[in-house]
């Protein structure tokens, strides 16, 4: 994985609750069997006005409108803006992958669902929670007239929004460690190979039927 | 000694190493593995050269893009047919033990885990899959990872994991006739929201959980993960014991009665401390039916459509407002005045044999109604396809106006070709509700297998009491 750089970056305000991963990346582009690619397709339904399939042509694909990424201001967004619970539903990594591969490094929310947090720190974007009344004052300064500009400071953990106001942030330390050092978590567990097999031996005691499998 | 929750207990028996900070390394017993969320997982064990560290762990079923039509001609799509033969040759290259399309065990993957007693009470489960929450029915610690997750776990039998807070919600009383288990758990989510349960695992409790069959306790944990919850689980009794006895991949034997007598340990202790808990009235929880595109968006069925204007929190409103564009809804209209277009009987949450008995048990005699497009009735596996046949389930629904497939998600998400045009309305018994999860443009209302069968055969959402 690639280490996460302090970056300053356009914030882009997604306002309504509960964005599920089915609306971040629909279904059919899941039969892909790659990594890749997804960027295009980051939010389908809301995106376009017509019906997206895998491996579509985007470029010349009617946008709506009304949907905010498709606003020039937030073309080049780094930040997403969201509301409570944001990435709820389906465990698809695929999320993160479509949202990485756009360019989005930062999604600041009030609260996210557990899975779709967990898979943003393996694809190196950083899900920040943020109190309510901190996301109401960035949405104000995030919507209408010029795009908002966020400094962030991951090794700082502070966010300074362009009035200099700074805005400290909470990251988990292990994760934290992770992104600033683009660190495999895989490589990471497997420096416990001896603990794994001795937690093995000893489980094997305890509850052999565990160790009867397909 | 200090008093255990059951969620202590599980959590304590699978940790391998804990940091100072909390951060533990928890041993993963079991993985099930599905065609969508594992390709690129493999794809990075073979990058890293890297091999599965206990093979035997893992067990792979096709689900998501399989036809639930005939299957003699394989899958039309290219695309859906191309995941599901990277499946079969991963396994085949990894040596993982896989239900093929053609295997009379295949299924969703969450109906066969339990089916074949791969799942165990008291052990760790996962799944590239949120639904993986079903199997904390059997007092399991089981819940939903992301593909790279699913390559830890091939590669190292273990997961980088923070301890949940823990919640209890306890269910008192007992149901009034035709509530079900799926009516308990969308009251429960109307009731805490679908963030309440974020951070938590989520211990079901009370006399209404006590009394549900095993297959009712998965209902309910299914959706554990619709609440926000980390997992769902539910204490082990003789129900739980009683179904493991004689699966396929459950010990035997003597290995069996020493399984059961430490099984028999998996509930909270008496004085253990939760959270939070959340009492809730069983014998006040009607029929439900979800009217917008959050399963948080529930009523009882005899409830109206919310009026975005009678809503203070703007946020909410302007949620409600959408939700109400997007359904073709109108404000303060009766529930028991929608009318869907197709019915979809199925899924993870409801397409065990315990789910189409009590819909055949409705449907028998009746006709789905002219109104109503297309009526499916998906089993959850082949096994569970073979048994309602057995049962002469099959000629009920296909006598009633119903068409009986093959095993697979099918119409819960639309990835194969079983799917909602756009404006078209579902009385569906899957789990979510999003925007155009069963096809885009698609209007999804959850259900309980007998209400689903009520909707099918008056063409609205009638109180399954007066059918």
């Amino acid at each position: 994985m690639q280490a996460f750089e302090n970056f300053t970056g356009i914030c882009a305000p997604l306002d309504r609750a509960n964005v599920d991963t089915d609306a971040i990346i629909p279904k059919q582009f899941l039969k892909s069997i790659k990594r890749s690619g997804f960027g295009p397709y980051l939010f389908d339904e809301w995106r376009y006005l017509d019906h997206g399939e895998p491996d579509m042509d985007c470029t010349h694909r009617p946008l709506n409108p009304g949907f905010v990424l498709n606003d020039p201001r937030y073309a080049k967004a780094e930040i997403l803006l969201a509301r409570e619970n944001f990435g709820c539903g389906s465990s698809r990594e695929h999320a993160p992958w479509a949202l990485a591969d756009f360019g989005i490094r930062v999604i600041l929310a009030p609260s996210f669902a557990d899975i779709f947090f967990n898979n943003c720190f393996k694809n190196g974007i950083l899900p920040i929670v943020l109190e309510a009344a901190v996301i109401d004052g960035l949405f104000a300064k995030a919507t209408g007239g010029e795009a908002l500009r966020i400094v962030v400071d991951l090794p700082a953990q502070t966010l300074t929004p362009a009035d200099g106001a700074v805005i400290p942030f909470v990251v988990e330390a292990g994760s934290k460690h992770c992104l600033v050092e683009g660190l495999d978590d895989i490589g990471l567990t497997l420096q416990e190979v001896d603990a794994i097999r001795a937690y093995e031996v000893r489980r094997k005691q305890e509850a052999p039927w565990l160790f009867i499998g397909a | 000694m200090v008093a255990k929750t059951l969620y202590d207990k599980l959590w304590d028996e699978h940790v391998v190493r804990v940091d100072d900070n909390g951060t533990a390394l928890l041993y993963i017993d079991r993985q099930l593995i599905h065609e969508v969320t594992s390709p690129q997982a493999f794809e990075g064990l073979r990058l890293a050269g890297r091999k599965p560290w206990r093979i035997s762990a893992n067990l792979a079923v096709p689900d998501h893009n399989v036809p639930t039509s005939d299957r003699a001609a394989g899958i039309a799509d290219p695309v859906s047919r191309l995941q599901v033969e990277t499946l079969g040759t991963n396994c085949q290259t990894f040596g993982i033990t896989e239900f093929a399309m053609g295997d009379h065990r295949q299924g969703v993957v969450h109906v066969i885990g339990p089916e074949q007693g791969f799942t165990l009470p008291g052990s760790t489960i996962v799944c590239g899959d949120s639904h993986t929450s079903t199997h904390g029915a059997f007092g399991a610690l089981a819940f939903g990872i992301g593909t790279s997750e699913v390559e830890h776990v091939l590669a190292t039998q273990c997961l980088i994991q923070r301890k949940s807070k823990s919640m209890l919600i306890r269910v008192d009383g007992a149901l009034g006739p035709g509530v079900t288990a799926k009516d308990i758990v969308l009251a429960i989510i109307g009731e805490i929201g679908t963030a309440g349960g974020t951070g938590f695992v989520i211990e079901f409790g009370g006399d209404a959980i006590r009394a549900l069959s095993v297959e009712g306790r998965m209902t309910v944990c299914n959706m554990a993960i619709e609440a926000g919850a980390r997992a769902g689980l539910i204490a082990v009794d003789e129900k739980t014991v009683d179904y493991m006895r004689g699966r396929p991949y459950a010990p035997s034997g003597e290995l069996f009665e020493q399984a059961a007598a430490h099984w028999r340990t998996l509930v909270s202790d008496p004085d253990a401390r939760f959270d939070r808990v959340v009492p809730l009235d069983a014998a006040r929880i009607k029929p439900q039916v979800t009217w917008g595109t959050s399963p948080e968006m529930v009523l009882p069925v005899d409830g109206h459509v919310p009026d975005p204007d009678a809503e203070s929190d703007p946020v909410k409103a302007s949620g409600i407002r959408r939700a109400l564009d997007y359904m073709g809804l109108t404000a303060g209209m009766p529930i028991s005045e929608i009318r869907p277009d197709k019915v979809f009987i199925g899924s993870c949450t409801n397409s065990r044999i315990e789910d189409l008995r009590a819909a055949a048990a409705l449907a028998k005699g009746r006709k789905v109604a002219a109104s109503i497009k297309l009526a499916l009735v998906v089993p959850g596996s082949g096994l569970v396809k073979e048994q309602a046949e057995a049962e002469g389930l099959d000629k009920i629904f296909t006598e009633a106006g119903f068409e009986w497939r093959e095993p697979g998600c099918s119409m819960c998400l639309a990835m194969n070709a079983d799917r909602l045009e756009p404006g078209e309305r579902c009385a569906s018994t899957s789990n979510r509700n999003f925007e155009g999860r069963q096809g885009q443009g698609g209007r999804t209302h959850l259900v309980s297998p007998a209400m689903a069968v009520a909707a099918a055969v008056t063409g609205r959402f009638i109180d399954v009491r007066e059918l």
